[in-house]
């Protein structure tokens, strides 16, 4: 029998290994799966590649990741915000790595690594710093059909953290309205996927046809009680 | 000099609402251009996008009933409209850089003549940089549309020969809606489209500090 649901947080996270790129859905607060966040801190990893759309709110969460040293680097779209002190100090006492993706590239570049795309052309950031290689070199790129592409590689988490609605045990998830956002692009592209859920439900109980992330990208899934989600990350 | 009366925030949003078409599917960045949806007539079946995946947003909820799982670009809490959708990231973005996006209207630091952006970083060594979905809109939507005042705080013209902030994209604006003219930028350079009363062509050029086409 195929039981993917996790009796606890720290059962779904074990084995995280020092090193890791860790994939973190949401968008603002909306999609942050905060519980898993703190259950990677009592596990301990250290030095972790963090991927998330911003840099973290206030202090729990992904903040918290970050306050309590454990991020190498961060990869992602906007980490300035009204509430991102932490990031904002850490990044200007260079505690912390900063790879700047343009939101777009960052989704596509999730979504190349689940799908085994070896990299793609983008017309996004063509003859900006973002067509510039950590180093300063430049990235590669192409004239195609009359318009200028440059060549960006996927994002491989090793690990995933999602927030869902509700799941079953074969993995299957539904989404709650705009807290979906990145949640299905990086559980395709982590070899990892641990989901949060509010809902457990029986197998079939889930419409087939209203089902977004089918299980075979979902690792595990763990029940937390519902919690409304807080407002933050405003600009 | 002419004398003149620059158009104030809710009149250049009305502006700009007075050019998009029924049926459009449009995404308003952060900021002035948001004040855009306010001035949509009713009637009106305009579809507002927001990156974060939403097709058909309306506008924000009654005080005590907002929720955070269906927020804006901005972080704020907003609405659904009947017959709007929710989906991730990438449907999002390739709604963008596809081509399916008619129009994006965003701010700007500087636009230059021939539609170079500049929206996203004033490149000081003490900021933090952040680029969202700036660059995916600019390059992405068929029309991306500039909104601001045409003069800095010090009197510069943010309408420029070349950008001297970092790039946002590369000839990808084609229309500027400023407090005291509409524009078109492109290859051929600036051209009027509309002015606000008592501003001339002359006026407006020398306020620029590059030759502006009258629209033939």
């Amino acid at each position: 029998m195929i039981n993917k649901i996790a009796d606890t947080i720290a059962q779904a996270v074990e084995g995280t290994p020092d090193g890791a790129t860790v994939l973190i859905g949401g968008f603002g607060t909306a999609g942050i799966p905060s519980e898993l966040v703190d259950g990677l801190i009592d596990q301990g990893a250290r030095d972790l590649v963090v991927v998330n759309n911003n840099a973290g709110n206030g202090e729990h969460g992904l903040a918290a990741l970050l306050k309590a040293g454990r991020i190498r680097k961060i990869i992602c779209s906007f980490p300035r915000q009204a509430d991102s002190y932490v990031f904002d100090d850490l990044y200007r006492t260079k505690k912390v790595e900063l790879e700047l993706v343009p939101q777009g590239n960052l989704a596509e570049r999730l979504r190349a690594a689940g799908a085994g795309v070896g990299a793609f052309f983008t017309p996004t950031g063509y003859g900006t710093l973002m067509a510039l290689n950590a180093d300063g070199s430049p990235k590669e790129t192409r004239f195609i059909n009359g318009k200028n592409y440059v060549l960006e590689y996927p994002i491989h988490g090793d690990l995933a953290l999602i927030k869902a609605e509700a799941g079953d045990r074969w993995g299957n998830l539904i989404y709650r309205k705009a807290a979906r956002n990145f949640g299905p692009v990086m559980a395709m592209a982590a070899h990892k996927t641990v989901a949060s859920v509010h809902k457990i439900v029986e197998l079939g109980e889930l419409d087939p046809e209203a089902v977004i992330t089918p299980g075979i990208f979902v690792s595990k899934i763990v029940l937390i009680a519902h919690k409304a989600t807080e407002g933050g990350g405003f600009k | 000099m002419s004398t003149f009366k620059p158009r104030t925030k809710q009149e250049l949003a009305q502006r700009v609402a007075q050019d998009i078409p029924e049926g459009a599917y449009v995404n308003l960045g952060i900021g002035q251009p948001t004040l855009v949806a306010n001035f949509i007539p009713r009637e009106c079946e305009v579809i507002l996008q927001s990156e974060n995946g939403i097709l058909g947003m309306g506008p924000a909820p009654a005080e005590g009933e907002e929720d955070f799982d269906l927020i804006n670009a901005g972080k704020q809490p907003v609405t659904l409209l009947k017959g709007g959708a929710f989906f991730h990231h990438a449907d999002s973005f390739a709604m963008m850089r596809g081509g399916h996006i008619d129009i994006c209207v965003l701010g700007a630091f500087q636009v230059s003549a021939t539609g170079d952006l500049a929206n996203w970083s004033t490149g000081e060594e003490s900021s933090i940089p952040a680029v969202g979905g700036a660059m995916d809109l600019a390059v992405g939507a068929k029309e991306t549309w500039v909104m601001m005042d045409l003069l800095t705080k010090k009197g510069e013209s943010k309408l420029v020969s070349a950008c001297t902030y970092p790039l946002t994209g590369v000839g990808c604006v084609s229309r500027i809606y400023s407090d005291v003219a509409t524009l078109t930028c492109g290859p051929q350079g600036l051209t009027v489209i509309d002015m606000v009363d008592g501003l001339d062509v002359k006026s407006l050029a020398q306020m620029i500090g590059l030759p502006v086409n009258l629209n033939a």
